[in-house]
């Protein structure tokens, strides 16, 4: 089996900690991570809950492929409700933290309530305790992860925390975990902060003993690595380039989303692309990028390790940016980048540093900034209320709203909110370019049509991860489709919304399905877990996580009015390249889902359907 | 002939498959915690370095060993820890200058690289070749050659 078949249940209020068994029945319907993790949330909390509240529950999950030899098997995920969105939340990290987690012994981590004071907890295999967080309280995502190792006299400790964002509830703060990966988006950071939970602190020794079938889980693993490496993308794309890779490709097909959406292509893209992060600078002469590297286990290493220029504006006074760090991924560089028309690749890169320290969603926050810098130059906003001036392009605010949001200064506070409600408060909710209240990543609707419909019909709001046409749409992956039709969309969009669950719940990386599908998937499943996995059986756990999802958010509050998309993006029309005339065109493409997926035309899935899929 | 382990740390991603590869061949567990191959990772430098034992000819572990539990393996030249003499004195993990003798709670003994037998894990499993097992005699033959390439380039222009 790839479960350690145990849960850690933590009661805040209480300051308790329990062992309990993993309901083996829901694993093996949902798997793990993602799917089993909001199997037990949504049993277990009512889902009109203040996401804020104590009765709110957040759930840190493993995978059973989570901590394994199979390429990217490194993956948690924090489940949920999301107070800047009121659905559920489920976000996703790598690093270390999700692997140390199965080392010691436990599959996933319930907390509810909410401690009286500041604490962290703290897991070293079998034993687990809360521990007075007072010192902790105020410092950093970085400073935290270092007290704590310090503390515990144990440098191989790892740590998911929040940093001063979390504390102050901003609605997107992210839970970090070593360093610079993050469970990014949602808000989980912000119910962690509500919990006045600082950190989760684990240690394991015990590792992964459990594999069904050791030899053939070798095996396989090994062949399905070597996928991974002979692929463009998975063995060459992105160990050299990162996600940035896509920076440029998606400007010149016009569907780089530029100053909150106005345009579909940034002047700039080249300055800020992954090419860029590969040149030598002319003031020290070295380039942005240090190297890449990987989370644990994976053999794809597309993350950045950048040194930002210590002669730039942001850090000159300040050495404690001077080093190498997480450096800019595509969505990320997007959102401090093109979404607010900068294109300063150092300020990019500040920004992107704030918030892996204090904990903030780089694309919420970055795509807020849009929405500010819009409404200043409209004069809904003034320099007196922002502290700064803040065009479009000014590098400068982005530092400074970066800092003043993550430490809750100011209007930092306003923008802390995100921009569905900043907007509505400043009499212009049709400038907030979000999806259920999150805001959007880094593609355009009109220029690549699936993904409207993907964000639009998203379980946690906007979203890149729920299902991603542009892999097809744009990069032919399987199958080259064209993007600036609606043609065929509908059916695309479910079948890697369903397919990403399996990904998901696996605890692997979804960017493996670059190279891999969920047949690639299915024999590492099958070779480490307990039970019959196939298919058929994983194809309908992938549709039944999706429509499980929905049904909490239909139970929250959530219409179908909310599988929208702001006015921009389907009446104003693309200005320029490819998809210039073109609006999104989700009307057309809605109707067809809800029958795909079995739904009412009011988006609520029927009896059938949830028989069907055992729901 | 005699292979080495050899280290590229420029190489190096950090994914720790080298780990898991020799715990499982070790133990039959995933579980870096008992790897005998260790990758460090210095943050504000951005690198990643594996590290473990580099099979000394003088071995200074096998020399402190007062009931003889450590030993050459004739076909491969690692210093191997036999398990049923062992100990667990811990005497070999101060003698040794590089700390890649280390104890293991588990077993009461103490546990080191002893290169799989001939086929280390690590290697196998390394995704970006940062870790070979090449010929013991030539382990700067990689780098010979580029700087033999620089100097060729040299004497051509």
């Amino acid at each position: 089996m790839g479960w350690n078949r145990k849960v850690l249940r933590v009661d805040l209020s209480a300051g308790t900690c329990k062992e309990e068994p993993l309901n083996m029945e829901w694993a093996d319907e949902y798997l793990g991570s993602r799917g089993l993790a909001t199997k037990y949330l949504v049993s277990e909390i009512d889902p009109k809950v203040d996401p804020l509240s104590p009765d709110n529950k957040m759930i840190m999950s493993t995978g059973p492929l989570t901590g394994t030899m199979a390429s990217t098997g490194g993956r948690y995920t924090v489940v949920t409700k999301g107070p800047l969105t009121g659905a559920v939340a489920c976000s996703n990290s790598g690093g270390f933290f999700g692997a140390e987690m199965k080392f010691a012994g436990w599959d996933m981590i319930i907390f509810e309530g909410r401690s009286p004071k500041p604490v962290y907890l703290y897991v070293e295999n079998d034993k687990a305790e809360l521990i007075d967080a007072a010192d902790l309280w105020g410092k950093s995502c970085w400073e935290t992860e270092e007290a704590i190792k310090h503390h515990h006299q144990d440098p191989l400790i790892r740590v998911s925390s929040i940093g001063l964002a979390g504390e102050n509830q901003v609605l997107f703060a992210c839970i970090v975990n070593d360093l610079h990966r993050a469970a990014g988006r949602s808000g989980v950071g912000a119910v962690m902060g509500s919990k006045n939970l600082k950190a989760v602190a684990l240690r394991g020794t015990k590792g992964v003993s459990g594999i069904k079938d050791m030899k053939a889980f070798m095996k396989i693993t090994t062949e399905k690595k070597k996928i991974l490496a002979d692929n463009a993308v998975t063995g060459q794309g992105l160990p050299k380039y990162g996600t940035q890779v896509l920076m440029n490709v998606i400007n010149e097909i016009g569907a780089l989303p530029t100053r909150n959406h106005k345009d579909v292509q940034f002047e700039d893209a080249g300055k800020i692309s992954a090419e860029a992060m590969h040149e030598k600078r002319p003031t020290d002469g070295k380039p942005q990028l240090v190297t890449n590297a990987a989370c644990f286990g994976c053999t794809i290493a597309c993350g950045r390790i950048a040194e930002i220029d210590k002669g730039h504006f942001t850090v000159v006074n300040n050495p404690k940016y001077w080093g190498a760090s997480g450096g800019l991924e595509y969505e990320a560089a997007w959102a401090l980048g093109a979404a607010n028309g900068v294109g300063d690749l150092e300020a990019l890169q500040y920004a992107n540093l704030l918030c892996n320290e204090q904990g903030m969603d780089p694309i919420s926050f970055g795509a807020t900034i849009g929405a500010v810098m819009e409404l200043y130059e409209m004069g809904v906003l003034t320099k007196e209320q922002l502290c700064t001036e803040a065009p479009f392009g000014s590098a400068e605010a982005l530092a400074r709203l970066a800092e003043m949001t993550a430490r809750g200064e100011g209007f930092g506070k306003e923008i802390g909110q995100g921009s569905r409600r900043l907007c509505a408060k400043y009499g212009h909710p049709e400038l907030s370019m979000t999806v259920k209240g999150q805001e959007f990543p880094a593609y355009d609707a009109c220029g690549i049509q699936g993904m409207g419909l993907a964000y639009a019909t998203s379980n946690r709001g906007a979203c890149h991860l729920r299902g991603y046409t542009v892999a097809s749409e744009v990069l032919g992956i399987p199958v080259k489709t064209d993007p600036l039709t609606t043609d065929g969309k509908p059916e695309l969009v479910k079948a890697f919304q369903d397919a990403t669950a399996v990904f998901d719940a696996a605890g692997i990386c979804v960017f493996t399905s670059f190279a891999w599908t969920v047949a690639d998937v299915q024999p590492q499943i099958e070779a480490a877990c307990e039970g019959d996995w196939s298919m058929e059986k994983l194809n309908a756990m992938g549709e039944r996580i999706w429509n499980m999802e929905r049904l909490f958010n239909n139970a929250a509050g959530l219409t179908s009015k909310d599988d929208n998309l702001p006015p921009r993006l389907t009446t104003e029309p693309a200005k320029t390249g490819p998809a210039k005339g073109l609006v999104n065109g989700l009307a057309t493409m809605l109707p067809e889902y809800y029958k795909l997926r079995g739904w009412t035309p009011d988006g609520v899935p029927t009896a059938e359907t949830l028989e069907r899929l055992g729901l | 002939m005699w292979k080495s382990l050899h280290i590229d740390p420029k190489k190096c991603t950090g994914c720790l498959q080298c780990e898991m590869a020799c715990s499982v061949e070790h133990t039959g567990v995933i579980n870096p915690s008992k790897s005998r191959i260790k990758v460090f990772s210095f943050e504000t430098e951005g690198r990643k370095v594996p590290y473990t034992c580099t099979q000394c000819t003088e071995a200074w572990c096998l020399n402190a060993c007062p009931v003889d539990a450590i030993r050459v393996d004739a076909a491969t030249g690692a210093k191997q820890v036999f398990d049923d003499v062992c100990v667990g004195c811990k005497v070999c993990t101060i003698a040794c200058p590089f700390g890649t003798v280390n104890y293991n709670q588990d077993t009461g003994k103490v546990q080191k690289c002893d290169l799989c037998g001939g086929d280390p894990a690590c290697a196998t499993a390394c995704p970006t070749g940062a870790i070979t097992y090449i010929d013991a005699d030539w382990t700067g033959l990689d780098r010979m050659r580029a700087w033999a390439a620089k100097a060729n380039t040299a004497v051509t222009e």
